[in-house]
């Protein structure tokens, strides 16, 4: 087994090499420059100059690469051009924000979005079952970013929910973990986590609209199945009360494709994230990632790039270690 | 059991619904903003920013949204006065300058402090004068964008910085008195002082903190705590928190300020909104005070909701470049085709139609509110005959040219791109051109390949000036040959450097006055319109006064 994990770690690293030298290289081809684009306006060919000297961009790219991959491989991805902040330290003041609205978003879509299915399988035909089908439709066809205006608009005001940020600039919440809601259990600051909530609101809303729309359609597809199973006319016709059938038998059995959708729409979440924390001014990697293409921030967007990239090799890694462990004869290959 | 277990299910069911009831009616209660003032005090006012700032110290800074924010905590030796690009006092009471105009007096403002407590005196101008001189390291100069453009070198240039300095030497004559001895006569002064990157800083606070210990490596450009925790002057707000994952900056008031007056805020928050759509939802929605930049589409909008919409007067211009060494150059250097551009664009139309209220057509490329302005140049009026006239002179009848608009990006000058593309190429087509349109993303390369690479025969693009002198808008379009533009004039550069060395007064406005009639003459591009960009606040914000130069003070703003 210990073979088989290095085995498969030392496959990850030429991957990564590979992916850096492709996100370096895309990086690099686009047109602009960070200098260009952090001079703004005042840019002149002089000033473009001097800043590219200061910043290295005026080097052979390959040395340039080599730089870059020196220290990235010691963990520095250098200071963010937009923030001259380190970008891992931004990272990890922006990552809990979209964790916190990417669970929120989920909860939302899978608890509405199995209690919607199962409610359209069950009433087949009829009027609940065609208003969430249509619902479902809209709901996996209108953008993220056209539907969290639409709810800025239409809710916010109304609802007295935030639209913006995560935070209303009154409150001066105690900063711990950047988990907005967690900061203000372990403080004490009930005003805090009652403004954190107000604020995710609107934003999970529209980032669950889709997974709970996709969640909806398979979970009424999965129980109709099931309700034609054999061992539901058995369980019927043994006399079990209908609520027992469905729990038991109907929901159980129902659940498994649903599982597997949610950890699909889970991985796709992600992209998401980068249009609804945009709208809503949620500062999380999505809205960093959005500012950095709109900056050309190069150091931000290598590691974000490459961030993005190790998360999907390590879940690759985990799932073949996983199907090893499940299966020995893939250990043996 | 399972009867027990549905039970609980929609016990717990019923509770959360009536817990997201509850939500929703106390949201609904406490739903609009607080503008009440806060319980007598002065109240917090919430602006959006439209990007974050890069960190405080403004000599290392050269943009707007980082300004909008240094100047409430940091005076400069003299400011705009409010809603003008006049020149008022501000910690200099008075500022003369020499005959030969290399010797600036400031008589200081008494009993300022800083906001750590200590005293602004003439050796605390002269320690920052000294300190931007000395600026040492390559990382460091180039990051002083203005410095490097006003005063033109450093002691010990560095990296690729290269120039003759302007600056010599500073004299604290008494504690009120700075005398600022210059190398030579330089047309930007005394308007340059206003520069928020001239600010006056604390000296204690600037050594304690190690201001000036910025360095580069890579990618990277690393600046010292000082500018993002400890920024220190003597506004009338000082600096508290900045709060990056939630992008929000937070500034008291200063209640040692004397500059004007304290503040009549409380607390000044600036919260980062980089979407305008967004910003106008978070106005609508109560969660900020007010906005900068509002698309002009929407003035309308958020004046019947109340909201009131503050036209700044213009200080920018959009104008058409023309480049005489691109593609087409040989047909361009003749300046009957220039002017059959000029004469071809309806620009009354295009102003009336797609720009803002207040706008105005631009008959030269400084705004009338810039010294140096004069009505007295050459005009090119709409005239579509003569245009074709021109062009069938010059021997370019059906003549294609290469039109070059930016994409995703809006300026105070030009806030639709494809709309301004669109019109003027519509009427290039009237005069029989023909048009090949590139677009290309504004940080996606257009301004390389315009600016850079002079890709173009034709595009747009505009300026909005940083301070109240022709030279920066004429002399940085057209005081030396660039790529841009193409063109190799040296009477016209010669004039330009002349105005620039003319001593400040009457001298300096006559000579900017005359290369503007040259400028205009020659027509090395063609000046488009004076488009005015405006700020929004809310219907209860009291005291704020729309300045030209985005020099907005919130001191004055009252709630309620």
């Amino acid at each position: 087994m210990l073979r088989f994990l290095v085995r498969r770690l030392l496959q990850a690293i030429p991957t990564l090499l590979i992916l850096s030298i492709l996100v370096f290289a895309w990086l690099r081809s686009l047109p602009g420059g960070p200098a260009s684009a952090l001079l703004g306006d005042k840019a002149t060919p002089e000033k473009l100059a001097n800043l590219n000297h200061v910043l290295g961009l005026d080097q052979p790219i390959f040395v340039q690469y080599f730089k870059f991959l020196g220290r990235a491989v010691t963990g520095d991805f250098g200071n963010s051009l937009v923030s001259s902040r380190p970008v891992m330290s931004e990272i990890g003041t922006f990552l809990p924000a979209t964790i916190e609205l990417g669970i929120t978003a989920m909860i939302i879509a899978v608890v509405a979005g199995i209690s919607f299915g199962y409610l359209a399988a069950r009433f087949r035909g009829q009027i609940v079952d065609n208003v969430i089908i249509v619902l479902t439709l809209v709901g996996v066809a209108v953008p993220i970013f056209f539907l969290g205006y639409m709810m800025q608009d239409l809710l916010s005001t109304p609802l007295g929910l935030p639209s913006q940020g995560r935070q209303a600039p009154g409150i001066d919440a105690t900063v711990v973990t950047h988990f907005a809601i967690l900061d203000g259990m372990m403080t004490g600051e009930w005003d805090a986590v009652w403004d954190a909530i107000k604020h995710l609101i609107l934003p999970a809303l529209a980032l669950a609209t889709i997974p709970l729309a996709v969640i909806t359609r398979i979970t009424r597809a999965s129980v109709l199945d099931v309700f034609n199973e054999d061992f539901i006319r058995t369980a019927n016709s043994k006399g079990l009360t209908q609520p027992v059938v469905r729990q038991r038998h109907v929901l159980r059995n129902a659940l498994l494709p649903v599982i597997t959708t949610i950890g699909l729409q889970t991985g796709a979440l992600l992209g998401g994230a980068v249009l609804t924390e945009r709208v809503f001014n949620f500062r999380g990697l999505g809205f960093l990632l959005a500012e950095g293409i709109d900056k050309r921030d190069y150091p931000r967007l290598q590691a974000l790039l490459l961030l993005g990239a190790l998360v999907y090799v390590l879940v690759n890694m985990l799932v073949d270690i996983s199907y090893g462990l499940i299966d020995p004869r893939v250990r043996v290959r | 059991m399972q009867q027990l277990r549905l039970t609980r299910t929609r016990r717990a069911a019923l509770i959360g619904l009536a817990g997201a009831l509850a939500v929703s009616l106390s949201a609904c209660a406490e739903s609009k903003r607080d503008e009440s003032g806060g319980g007598g005090s002065g109240g917090t006012m919430v602006f959006g920013n439209t990007g974050n700032p890069k960190m405080f110290d403004p000599i290392f800074n050269d943009e707007g949204e980082t300004f909008r924010i240094t100047r409430q905590m940091l005076d400069t030796l003299i400011q705009n006065k409010p809603g003008t690009a006049d020149l008022a006092p501000s910690l200099a009471t008075k500022w003369t300058p020499s005959n030969d105009g290399k010797t600036w007096t400031f008589d200081l403002k008494q009993g300022v402090k800083f906001s750590d407590g200590t005293a602004f005196d003439a050796k605390a101008v002269c320690f920052n004068f000294d300190r931007w001189y000395n600026m040492k390291g390559a990382t460091a100069q180039s990051q002083m964008i203005y410095y490097g453009d006003v005063f033109e070198g450093f002691k010990n240039n560095e990296g690729t910085t290269t120039g003759k300095p302007v600056y010599q030497s500073c004299e604290a004559k008494d504690d009120h008195t700075a005398v600022l001895n210059l190398t030579r006569a330089k047309g930007a002064f005394p308007a340059a002082f206003t520069l928020p990157s001239f600010a006056i800083q604390s000296p204690t606070a600037l050594q304690k903190y190690n201001a000036d210990k910025v360095t580069g490596s890579g990618t990277s450009i690393t600046y010292p705590e000082y500018g993002y925790k400890h920024p220190t002057g003597t506004g009338p707000f000082k600096f508290e928190s900045w709060d990056q994952g939630n992008g929000q900056i937070t500034l008291v008031r200063n209640d040692t300020s004397t500059m004007p007056q304290p503040a009549k805020l409380d607390k000044l928050v600036f919260k980062v909104i980089p979407d305008e759509n967004a910003r106008k939802q978070a106005l609508k929605a109560g969660d900020i005070n007010g906005y900068d930049f509002p698309a002009p589409a929407d003035y309308g909008l958020l004046r019947n909701d109340g909201e009131q919409v503050l036209i700044r007067p213009s200080f920018n211009v959009l104008y058409l470049g023309i480049n005489q060494s691109g593609p087409n150059g040989a047909k361009l250097q003749n300046p009957k085709v220039r002017q059959a551009l000029a004469y071809g664009i309806n620009r009354e139309q295009f102003v009336r139609s797609k720009l803002a209220e207040g706008s105005e057509v631009a008959t030269e490329f400084v705004p009338k509110a810039i010294s140096g302005y004069t009505d007295d140049v050459t005009k090119y009026p709409y005239d579509k005959d003569r245009a074709k006239q021109l062009l069938k002179e010059a021997g370019a009848e059906g003549m294609t040219i290469k039109f070059y608009y930016p994409t995703e990006v809006t300026r105070p000058y030009m806030p639709n791109p494809a709309d301004t593309y669109t019109a003027i190429s519509e009427d290039l087509k009237a005069i029989g051109i023909n048009v090949q349109p590139v677009a290309e993303s504004w940080n996606g390369g257009y301004k390389d390949d315009v600016q850079q690479n002079g890709k173009q025969d034709i595009h747009l693009l505009g300026w909005t000036g940083d301070y109240n002198d022709a030279g920066n808008f004429v002399g940085t379009f057209f005081g030396r040959k660039k790529p841009e533009f193409g063109f190799d004039n040296p009477d016209l550069f010669k004039a330009l450097a002349d105005a620039d060395a003319a001593p400040a007064g009457d001298a300096h406005t006559k000579a900017y006055q005359d290369a503007n009639k040259k400028i205009m003459d020659y027509l090395p591009a063609i000046p488009i319109a004076y488009p005015t960009p405006a700020i929004v606040v809310g219907p209860k914000i009291k005291g704020v006064v729309a300045s030209p130069l985005t020099d907005e003070r919130f001191d004055t703003v009252t709630i309620g």
